[in-house]
């Protein structure tokens, strides 16, 4: 399976997203610089964290104009799997890919730590090779992680289980404590906590790989047929 | 030309962490009658006549880029400037 790795100006998870990919995981991965056009040879999406834009303005909201995003969206239209860490997270909410807004973290502090993660929708095909309400370990480092939307978005995520992980014990006061969302369709996941980060244990967890993992599962079962 | 200048503040329904810390900055320098802050940006645009009516350009402009509407407010006032 062949992964594009998004990396904007201010991008600074692209190479561990990449290492993530091609050393742990074993697929192929590219970078893609935020001005290509054309994204039609990768066969997943990754937009990494970090700054894109210096975070000027607000989080995300100036990436979301690159051109590349627009690939992105018809990516995310074609049933790719695109998925959002952190800052691409963020950019992913600008771009409309996802619904909802970030705030800045409730106690106004930056939190880099690990952090437990529950698992509360293990059916997309970024979540099925972990079990329903499995909790792992997952870091976050953020500032702006506090996740937002109005009551009927909220009601509209919960009936459609688009919410996808949920924090153990909430570090920025996120809404029903949300660390990553999915849209209807179920193809474009957007969290805060970084699964490129625990992908192997000598980084303190491993428990980010199953993700990758089931991303790619997922794809080989709809794409690869045996003979 | 035309001096636009545009706020954008959080909500007032979203709560303002920030404005929350800069309160009790200043209730702590005993200035208790402070009730709110709400923090907010500022930004100055200087934008060109154009044919399109200029309230409708900056409209635009605060939805799709300099306001996230999700959680923010806009308003804006502009001036007729003479740029030398």
């Amino acid at each position: 399976m062949r992964f594009a790795v998004i990396v904007f100006p201010g991008s600074n998870c692209d190479v561990d997203m990449y290492h993530a990919i091609k050393d742990e995981l074993g697929e192929e991965a590219e970078y893609v610089w935020h001005d290509e056009n054309d994204l039609s040879e990768f066969d997943g999406i990754l937009l990494p964290g970090g700054f894109s834009y210096g975070d000027y303005l607000r989080s995300g909201s100036i990436a979301h104009f690159s051109n590349v995003m627009a690939e992105v969206k018809k990516a995310a239209e074609q049933g790719k799997p695109v998925l959002g860490v952190c800052n691409g997270f963020q950019i992913l909410l600008e771009a409309g890919l996802l619904p909802g807004a970030m705030k800045r973290n409730e106690g106004l502090k930056f939190k880099c730590e690990p952090a437990s993660l529950k698992v509360v929708n293990a059916k997309t095909p970024f979540t099925s090779g972990y079990t329903e309400n499995q909790v792992i370990s997952v870091p976050i480092a953020h500032g702006e992680g506090n996740y937002f939307c109005d009551e009927l978005t909220l009601k509209s995520l919960t009936e459609n289980n688009q919410i996808v992980f949920t924090y153990s014990e909430n570090p920025n006061g996120s809404l029903e404590d949300i660390a990553g969302i999915v849209n209807e369709r179920g193809n474009v996941l957007g969290m805060m906590p970084h699964p490129e980060r625990a992908v192997d244990s000598m980084l303190g967890s491993a428990d980010g790989l199953a993700l990758f993992q089931s991303i790619v599962k997922n794809w080989r079962e709809a794409h690869v047929t045996t003979s | 030309m035309y001096k636009v200048k545009v706020y954008v503040s959080l909500r007032e329904s979203i709560l303002d962490p920030q404005g929350n810390a800069v309160k009790n900055a200043l209730h702590s320098m005993s200035y208790g009658e402070v009730q709110d802050v709400r923090i907010g940006k500022y930004m100055e645009l200087m934008i060109e006549k154009t044919d399109r009516p200029l309230e409708e350009t900056v409209k635009e402009m605060c939805e799709k880029l300099l306001a996230n509407t999700v959680i923010e407010d806009y308003r804006f006032e502009a001036e007729e400037v003479v740029v030398q």
